[in-house]
């Protein structure tokens, strides 16, 4: 796989771009792999790559039942922030951040990550409060926020009405080296990491069942048939119920649909993501002028990836009032995915009850950002069988009343 | 937009009148259980991909719980019924085999 640079375009552009090479090839499965890992989103495919890159095991393959990305890796707002309230969250969510600020460099593939700094405004007294326990929190984290107040709310994003009669805005969480980053590239930067190391991702192969003896796993039957394997990650989001179920073990995991909107690009207007959490509505401009909208889950189970259209209502009216500006834009498209939500609102990187299978799910709402730190840690699980980053969020938290309670700080928190 | 009849006033609700109460059916523990049991009682969930039961509430309305049987991967809604059961009554039962057939789920008693 030749690597990407400004020298690759100049000679590409000599020779009519014939000499470019597929980013990741398609192998036929092979009979067995050192370890497997179910779902091709950014969560899986970056448990590989670190698998490869940091443990030296590359006899790995990849398994997507749909296409690369094709679950809410593709489908989400890409807010990238690490500004949680509780330790275990922050040592994962800035492990995430901080390798997203070099990550292009290191896979050779721009993810368009962009800092451009994510506010969460306080528009009650209670949020004031809370998101100031909050920079608190983040300063003893060693993750840099800041209390703001409504005028450098308003100098930072002009279009916002910070006197709406509802909603004041009264103040936000701020962080600076907060943003966006290309979702999709995510999915393909790592994706072609993982094969140029020999790893083998293998699109539209579904996992229909989980096999194992003596109560260790063995491997995975699929639509492409048998496949056995030393140890297997199970990474499939909204499916883990199902996937769990397929290995004989119940989560505490319960799936939704969560939706968000695009309008038709505008110019630029605001360079800054601003989340609205007591209205829940967030919004940010994509790099093609798009205002990229977002608001709550629905409130049932659901596996079609399509919402509730009064949650879009919702969102858009709390939105109209905050940015004024938007209440004559066009909307142009609509989408779901379908989000996995546990009781505390943190992840699950866990052992099972099988042995040699884990799980990195739970992660619901929010969880693009996490995707580097979520790879990085759940590989240190899987290869050593501990990791610092992990060894918070395992299943046994729920039994022994270890919260990493979310919700109550961060209400929606994507 | 999911649409379900209150089994008490028979009004056909859209979802904006209701309000989502989660999964149907569980087995409360309280003091004197295990760890094990207080667990799977507060946090552990069926979430199928099929068949589920659930208990939603007519909040905008009579204001009573009640019970649905709904498909969590067609949306399609087989039927409603009173709170006051412990397990799906038959007619119930009967319309989601009658739909989904070798359709199999948890021992419900
Ligand atoms: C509308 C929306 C907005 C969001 N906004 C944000 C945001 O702004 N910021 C943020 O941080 N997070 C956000 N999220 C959450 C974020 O998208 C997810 O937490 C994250 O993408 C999960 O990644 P994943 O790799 O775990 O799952 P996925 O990307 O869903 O990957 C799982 C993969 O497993 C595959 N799979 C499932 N079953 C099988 C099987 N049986 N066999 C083989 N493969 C299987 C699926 O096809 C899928 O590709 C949002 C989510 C949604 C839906
Ligand atoms: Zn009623």
């Amino acid at each position: 796989m030749s690597r990407y640079s400004v020298f690759a375009v100049a000679r590409e552009a000599f020779r009519d771009h014939q000499g470019w090479t597929r980013a990741w090839s398609s192998p036929e499965p092979k009979r067995k792999y050192d370890v497997i890992i179910i779902g091709a989103g950014g969560h899986g495919l970056a448990t590989a790559y670190y698998l490869g890159k940091n443990h030296g095991i590359r006899n790995v393959a990849i398994l997507e039942k749909g296409w690369l990305g094709g679950g809410n890796t593709g489908r989400n707002t890409t807010i990238i922030r690490s500004n949680y309230l509780q330790d275990p969250s922050a040592a994962i969510y800035e492990k995430a951040r901080s390798l997203y600020e070099d990550l292009s460099q290191d896979l050779n593939y721009n993810v368009m990550f962009s800092p451009r700094g994510v506010m969460m405004l306080a528009q009650t007294e209670h949020e004031i409060r809370g998101y100031k326990r909050t920079a608190h929190a983040n300063a003893l984290q060693g993750v840099k926020t800041e209390y703001i107040g409504p005028e450098r709310v308003k100098q930072l994003c002009p279009i916002m009405e910070i006197r709406g009669p509802r909603y004041p805005v009264l103040g936000a969480l701020w962080q600076s080296r907060g943003g966006t980053a290309r979702h999709d590239a995510v999915a393909w930067g790592y994706a072609r990491k993982c094969s140029e190391m020999g790893m083998d991702v293998i699109q539209q192969c579904e996992v229909t069942g989980v096999r194992s003896e003596g109560g260790k796993v063995v491997g995975v039957s699929t639509s492409r048939g048998d496949i056995d394997c030393d140890k297997l990650g199970v990474v499939v989001a909204g499916h883990s119920g199902h996937l769990a179920d397929m290995a004989g073990f119940r989560l505490p995991i319960e799936s939704v649909a969560l939706q968000a909107l695009v309008s038709e690009p505008i110019k630029p207007c605001m360079d800054v993501v601003v989340m609205a959490n007591t209205v829940h509505g967030y919004m940010s401009q994509s790099d093609k002028g798009e205002m990229v909208i977002g608001g709550g889950t629905d409130g049932y189970n659901n596996y079609t990836q399509r919402g509730s259209f009064h949650h879009i209502e919702e969102t858009v009216r709390a939105l109209v009032e905050t940015f004024p500006m938007i209440s004559r834009l066009k909307m142009l498209r609509k989408w779901g995915g379908i989000v996995d939500v546990t009781g505390d609102r943190s992840p699950i990187l866990s052992k099972t009850p099988l042995e040699n299978c884990f799980i990195n799910c739970g992660w619901g709402t929010g969880g693009f950002k996490a995707i580097p730190g979520s790879g990085w840690g759940m590989a240190e699980l899987m290869a050593t069988g501990h990791s610092p980053l992990t060894e918070s969020f395992g299943l046994e938290r729920f039994k022994e009343g270890r919260f990493i309670d979310e919700s109550v700080a961060a209400g929606v928190a994507h | 937009m999911l649409i379900l009849t209150c089994p008490y006033c028979g009004v056909a609700c859209d979802e904006t009148e209701l309000s989502a109460g989660g999964e149907a059916h569980l087995t409360r523990h309280g003091p004197g259980s295990s760890d094990g049991e207080f667990e799977d009682y507060l946090f552990m969930r069926e979430n199928p991909r099929g068949v589920h039961f659930e208990r939603w509430r007519h909040v905008y309305g009579c204001g009573k719980w009640f019970h649905a049987a709904r498909s969590t991967a067609t949306l399609e809604v087989f039927g409603t019924y009173s709170a006051q059961v412990l397990i799906p009554p038959d007619d119930i039962r009967a319309a989601v085999s009658a739909k989904v057939p070798g359709w199999q789920w948890r021992d419900l008693t």
